[in-house]
């Protein structure tokens, strides 16, 4: 309570909170020479209340992640139920046999996540191994994306930053990308790191509007990306309808097709979907544990992320750590656009974001900002897209369950006192207990 | 009436916050709770405020005993409770605040805010404590603020106050007229709690005073007893109150502010052509009522703020191009003023803490990339030679107490090589014993030859470690005097008023 802020509107940055304002109170005087203001910045629900909640989510415990994963299964399962037709018609008979109604459900709940998990994970009606193992690998490839994304945004949360912009970063990653796989005539082994270089100077570009905007005006990156998307989405309409993209003898938005040497090979074999992209995010996965854990940057960023002020005090630059978080979120976002563009086939395509932008949020939430978690959160979503439509195909069960699924895994998350009282977990050791007992 | 407290006992995990407690709090009387930060006094009043239950033990208001669920039912029996970190909210005004969480509501479900009105100037007027009901907290100084506290409290029909540090966040001048607040309120037949860890407040406002040390009554004292008898039941040992230092022996020159100036681009004056000269091996002292351009001064020396007039150099070079991290490479160490906001990332370990600002060099660093290792090896060597309390180097700044936090901020600034020591109150909040420790360490560092700034406005201190005092008010200095000047001439200089030149103009 002793923050005294006199001179937030002189050069000093303040990068989370508002200049205090003037007190009308005072006489003219006062005000010109000196106010020690007081104000409790830190308590300033208006600046921080966002960042307190992602605060409180990434610093919440593992086991809350898990348990809201399987909370959100359980509650997904109750809709399945009750949205089967089978289950209607046992319940109608219900007063005659009720056991026989339980038996409908049960059956509904477990052939429904069965089918999920031989959709995501292992087909035990496969012919053969590979087709055995097709859906991991279908799993695989799906999480690949989320995975690159998911570390853009964790990365950008290490230094408190909310990185909105995913979709517009992959929309914009990805015409870059393409623009050099279709344009070079290149050996593979150049053209290839080329396009996914290019990928992320694509994204990293995107990142780099919102980062230079908070470190020279302070602008709310929040708001900069969510508004940079809509500007990424129509500048990818307005580009495949131009030369330079769209395919010679067209008129509607398609795209030059990849050269050869641009493509990514398969990882398992011609079999199965997932290629390289799933290695180079791996790759990404440790690279960016070193730089959020080990290198000088990160530190910073983390610095940067928990308190500005101590991080400024101690010769970090403030913002120039926002700018360069801002440019690697926004690479990291771009990479994810090179696994659907390096494909062969029709080349970019406008919906080549999808939702990976937003699912990401949650996969890194999840992960609980830190790269090998937003990895296995990004599996894991990735698997629910792939089972999803396993489900809907072999038990007639709806695929938006899977969306709600996922939807309930970010509402338990954001509540970890509420998943704790479900569970009756104990609540962590309060801040002034632990003051006390030091 | 009358407010016992019986053994009370209360444990977090293996760790006894209080063990056996007991004392007796008695109407028309302050009684102060003195201790350490982390003696257990929070988690004493938490449990008389019904926050926290006790493991054993009994608290018996006239000598019926009481159960408490929670703070309404304390509150209900006439407890009320001012904490350290105020319960306000700041975009409502005093009377809004006061009705929070008891709103009395007319038919229709209409808020009656003019009872509350009522109830703030009646208070108010009752103890003078010029307060008006329609005023937004935002707006009020904290010393005001915290009488919306006390009128909250009493509004409830409260017998027993109970306030938790309440000088920490105040003013001389604010700690002074909360101190005639609290008398009037005991004349008026109310119990007063007041936990502190300060030994002057205790000697001028308690009647009674119960010292406790890890969790434990050590015993009771008289405010007529000596400062140092109650600081060695405190500290538990036998502690100096002033910190023994041989005559400076300044050399050269090493630090100069030249005319420095800042004016905001509104035309107010944050500081106005201060110069002064630092010698290596002295401490020159900035003294000064809070607010009168000592933060704006620390932090256009550490490179936060840029002068708009004049040059500061150190050993020759000028610092005003250097960014921050130039600065504290070419050997200035800081302590800031605040050190929860401005001196550690609490949320960060220790040992993070302890290389903030020099993760980038060796040992610590190499290549772009930290050692975790040697940041360990040197946390848990700092802990050692610092006397940092702690229980793992890897824990949270967070979990330290205050003293424990300072000592780790120090310890960081000390460890590198220095050309430059400034410290901007650097003993605020903290007790006697983390006071001798940071002060002699003060002292080591102008021994060894370097150049130190204090600056505070605990006169104490000032006098405790300058060698020569320089006196701010309004942005400017208005002179530098021998440590050997005495008080009153410090204080009519803090209020603006030369003496030398007052003395002259006698003369004429």
């Amino acid at each position: 309570m002793t923050d005294s802020n006199p001179k937030a509107d002189i050069k000093r940055v303040d990068p989370t909170m508002n200049p205090s304002k003037a007190n009308p109170k005072l006489s003219k005087e006062q005000q010109q020479v000196f106010i020690d203001a007081n104000t409790p910045r830190r308590n300033d629900p208006e600046a921080t209340s966002w960042h307190d909640t992602v605060y409180q989510i990434l610093s919440s415990t593992w086991l809350v992640s898990v348990l809201s994963v399987v909370f959100a299964f359980i509650i997904g399962g109750i809709l399945i139920i009750a949205a089967n037709a089978e289950v209607h018609v046992a319940a109608e008979h219900f007063t005659e046999n009720p056991g026989g109604f339980f038996a409908v459900c049960w059956d509904t709940f477990a052939k429904a996540y069965f089918s999920l998990f031989s959709g995501s994970v292992l087909n035990f009606n496969g012919a053969d191994f590979a087709k055995m193992i097709e859906p991991l690998t279908s799993t695989l490839t799906r999480a690949t994306p989320l995975i690159f994304a998911g570390l853009g945004l964790a990365v950008g949360f290490k230094a408190s930053l909310f990185n909105i912009g995913g979709q517009g970063q992959i929309v914009m990653g990805a015409l870059l990308s393409a623009l050099i796989g279709f344009s070079f005539d290149l050996p593979a082994g150049l053209l290839l790191p080329m396009c996914v270089i290019g990928g992320f100077v694509g994204g990293a570009f995107w990142g780099f509007i919102p980062g230079i905007l908070k470190a020279k005006t302070q602008a709310n990156e929040v708001i900069v990306t969510i508004m940079l998307n809509y500007v990424a989405l129509n500048f990818i309409r307005w580009a495949l309808l131009n030369p330079v993209y769209q395919k010679e003898g067209q008129n509607v938005p398609i795209a030059k097709p990849m050269s050869e040497n641009a493509i990514y090979p398969k990882v398992f074999g011609a079999a199965f979907t997932t290629n390289f992209s799933f290695i180079v995010a791996l790759i990404a996965v440790a690279v960016v544990w070193w730089l959020v854990n080990r290198s000088y940057l990160g530190f910073e960023m983390r610095a940067v992320g928990l308190n500005p002020f101590a991080a400024q005090n101690a010769g970090i630059k403030v913002n120039s750590i926002y700018l360069w978080t801002m440019i690697i979120s926004g690479g990291l976002c771009g990479l994810a656009a090179t696994s659907s563009v390096l494909v062969p086939g029709t080349g970019v395509s406008q919906d080549v974001a999808s939702t990976f932008g937003f699912d990401a949020i949650t996969v890194a939430l999840l992960g609980r900002s830190n790269p090998i978690g937003t990895c296995l959160a990004a599996i894991l979503f990735g698997a629910l897209k792939a089972g999803g439509y396993v489900m809907q195909a072999q038990t007639q069960t709806p695929i938006d369950v899977v969306q709600i699924i996922q939807a309930l895994v970010v509402m338990f998350i954001a509540a970890p006192p509420l998943v704790r009282k479900i569970f009756h977990l104990p609540q962590p050791i309060g801040k002034d207990i632990l003051e006390e007992v030091a | 009436m009358k407010l016992e407290l019986k053994g009370i006992t209360k444990n977090f995990g293996d760790f006894r916050a209080n063990d056996n407690i007991t004392f007796t709090a008695e109407s028309g009387k302050i009684h102060a709770l003195l201790g350490e930060n982390g003696a257990g006094k929070t988690t004493l009043m938490n449990i008389l405020f019904g926050l926290l239950r006790p493991d054993a033990g009994e608290i018996l208001i006239d000598g019926v005993v009481q159960k408490f669920s929670g703070p309404n039912d304390s509150m209900a029996s006439g407890i009320g409770m001012v904490h350290q970190h105020f319960m306000l909210i700041p975009v409502f005004t005093v009377a809004q605040n006061l009705i929070l969480g008891n709103e009395p509501v007319k038919s229709l479900g209409v808020i009656d805010i003019k009872t509350a009105r009522k109830s703030v100037k009646d208070i108010s007027d009752r103890f003078g404590f010029d307060v008006n009901a329609d005023d937004l907290v935002e707006d009020l100084p904290v010393g005001v603020r915290q009488r919306v506290e006390i009128i909250k409290a009493l509004s409830r029909d409260a017998e027993i106050l109970i306030l938790d540090e309440p000088t920490a966040v105040l003013t001389p001048q604010e700690i002074s007229e909360l101190i005639q607040i609290l008398k009037q309120l005991k004349e008026a037949g109310k119990i007063i709690i007041f936990i502190t860890h300060k030994l002057k407040e205790v000697q001028e406002v308690a009647d009674e005073i119960t010292i406790i040390r890890r969790g434990q009554v050590v015993g009771s004292a008289k405010p007529s007893d000596s400062e140092s008898e109650m600081a060695a039941l405190v500290v538990g040992r036998k502690v100096s109150l002033t910190t023994d230092k041989k005559p400076a022996q300044p050399s050269e020159v090493a630090l100069e502010f030249k005319n420095v100036s800042l004016v905001e681009k509104t035309g107010a004056i944050r500081l106005q052509d201060i110069s002064f000269q630092v010698r290596k091996g002295e401490i020159l002292g900035i003294a000064g009522v809070q607010g009168n351009g000592q933060t704006e001064l620390s932090e256009v020396l550490l490179g936060l703020l840029h002068p708009t007039q004049g040059d500061i150099v150190l050993n020759g070079k000028s610092l005003l191009k250097m960014s921050v991290k130039e600065r504290l490479n070419e050997g200035v160490g800081f302590i800031p003023e605040d050190r929860n906001l401005y001196g550690l990332v609490e949320d960060f370990s220790v040992e993070e803490n302890l290389v903030l600002d020099s993760f980038d060099r060796l040992p610590y660093g190499k290549f772009g990339s930290i050692k975790p290792k040697a940041i360990r090896a040197s946390a848990l060597d700092m802990a050692q030679k610092f006397d940092i309390r702690l229980f793992n180097v890897a824990d949270k700044a967070r979990s330290l107490s205050g003293g424990n936090q300072q000592k780790v901020v120090v310890a960081r600034e000390l460890n590198r090589p220095l050309q430059l020591f400034v410290a901007s109150q650097p003993t605020r909040g903290l007790d006697v014993g983390s006071i001798e420790f940071i002060h002699q360490e003060i002292v080591a560092q102008r021994d060894n030859g370097l150049p130190v700034l204090i600056i505070s406005t605990e006169l104490d201190e000032i006098y405790d470690l300058s060698d020569r005092i320089a006196v701010m008010y309004r942005g400017h200095i208005v002179g530098i005097v021998d440590s050997s000047t005495d008080r009153s001439t410090i204080g009519l200089m803090m209020a603006g008023i030369d003496p030398s030149q007052s003395k002259t103009g006698k003369a004429a």
